[in-house]
């Protein structure tokens, strides 16, 4: 019988060993998932490769990987906010390497990698500081640059339901990365709002058909002594 | 002579913007163009992070979690709205799908260059987010910032000096002092501030102006409201 469900947030997590490569969806608080990067700071892995939009902010969900010190490198459009100084210092120190992809650009570069797409031109970054050291090419007269799939270990992703399968419906601006990190990873690890009875969703509704999801789990609200670390 | 203040300039381009039109508004200045939408125009609000049809800020207390705008602050949704994913709306920026994206701006050359990302080119954590995709999609790019920086340089320039947004992208400046369309020749004026002289507006800016014929007044629409 075919069943994405975990027991516990340990078996969610399973097999993540140090130097992964997570992408971890959520634009802002919209779909940050917290409890799974809850679950990673509990399991104390480190030199983690992080490919999310942002760098977090708060003491809760991402940025706490970065106040934990798990982080080695981060893939992102914005690391700019409330750990900007830290983040800084900790480039400047070699500690922390920052990749900046415009924002479309790492969408599309992770879409591709979920599809099967090793690379594409895009005219976003063309003639910037982006683009530099890029293979480039003219189509219709304008320049373009080469932008090659974006692969991850794992995608953390927050639905608002699944199924046992893994089909999964989002929340309003909580889809932002989710389908795409979804197809993305080896593998996707879920915690959804809610867990329904297969057949419970309307199949058109459906935005993340179930192959794409290895793992699935309840999801719980996270409080704020559980991260480690206190404002 | 006054110049417009923030929201003066936000009205003016609100002006501009036309019935049917799909729109991205970057974060800062070009957010407060939402507060002066014109009456009885349908025009779609799009946030890079997955929306057409945003509407106002919600009232304290009724905020939700799934509804944030792209600088990540509360939203709602007009009736008509849509959801979708990051590549759909990166595909609907790039594809040339929005009319219209009005950003903020350092500094803009003759040729349409923007630079409006990064100061230096030495800063480890230079934020981009969707500025260089909206740069590179959107069907016009209209900046929005003022005329001259706090300690006074010049903006409107032969060649940006800062790094680069995108190439040949900017189709017309909004200051506190003027209008400008970026044509094939260059900047044009088409509206300055009242009591605005074009030998004073040359002075501060870099880039040889050309002025319009018959070039207007540009008015304070905030006053008139």
């Amino acid at each position: 019988m075919l069943d994405r469900r975990c027991k516990s947030l340990e078996e969610a997590l399973d097999g993540i060993e140090d130097g992964a490569s997570i992408m971890v969806s959520g634009f802002g608080d919209a779909g940050r998932p917290n409890l799974l990067l809850k679950g990673l700071i509990d399991k104390g892995v480190k030199d983690l490769h992080i490919i999310s939009n942002n760098a977090g902010s708060g003491f809760e969900g991402l940025a706490m990987l970065f106040r934990h010190r798990m982080i080695s490198r981060l893939t992102c459009s914005f690391p700019r906010g409330d750990l900007g100084k830290e983040i800084s210092s900790w480039v400047r120190d070699g500690s922390l390497t920052v990749e900046v992809n415009p924002q479309g650009t790492m969408a599309e570069r992770i879409r591709a990698a979920g599809c099967g797409i090793p690379a594409f031109f895009t005219p976003t970054a063309y003639g910037t500081k982006l683009g530099e050291g890029k293979e480039t090419r003219d189509f219709n007269g304008k320049g373009h640059v080469l932008e090659t799939a974006l692969h991850a270990d794992y995608a953390f992703v927050h639905a608002e339901k699944a199924d046992r399968w893994g089909n999964l419906m989002y929340k309003n601006l909580s889809r932002n990365f989710a389908p795409l990190m979804a197809m993305a990873a080896k593998t996707t690890i879920v915690e959804a709002r809610h867990i329904v009875e297969l057949g419970d969703m309307d199949p058109n509704v459906i935005m993340t058909p179930g192959v794409c999801v290895n793992r699935l789990v309840q999801w719980r609200p996270v409080a704020a002594n559980e991260w480690g670390i206190a404002a | 002579m006054t110049p417009l203040t923030r929201e003066g300039i936000a009205a003016r381009v609100a002006q501009d913007i036309q019935d049917g039109w799909h729109v991205n508004l970057g974060i800062g200045m070009p957010e407060g163009v939402a507060n002066f939408l014109p009456e009885g125009r349908d025009i779609l609000l799009h946030s890079e992070n997955g929306i057409l049809g945003m509407g106002p800020t919600p009232p304290a207390g009724e905020e939700d979690e799934s509804l944030v705008n792209a600088g990540k602050k509360p939203i709602t949704m007009i009736t008509g709205a849509s959801i979708f994913d990051h590549a759909m709306s990166f595909g609907i920026i790039r594809g040339g799908h929005l009319e219209l994206c009005c950003l903020g701006g350092y500094q803009v050359a003759s040729n349409g260059d923007l630079a409006n990302w990064s100061v230096t080119d030495d800063d480890p954590i230079a934020s981009v987010g969707g500025a260089m995709d909206l740069a590179a999609g959107a069907q016009r790019i209209w900046v929005m910032m003022q005329h001259n920086s706090k300690n006074g340089d010049k903006r409107l320039l032969d060649a940006c000096t800062m790094p680069l947004t995108g190439q040949g992208c900017v189709k017309r400046v909004y200051t506190d002092l003027a209008v400008i369309d970026v044509t094939p020749e260059g900047f044009l004026v088409t509206e300055m501030v009242d009591g605005m002289t074009q030998e004073e507006l040359q002075n501060r800016s870099e880039a040889k102006l050309r002025f319009a014929e018959g070039c207007g007044t540009l008015p304070d629409l905030t006053k008139a409201a």
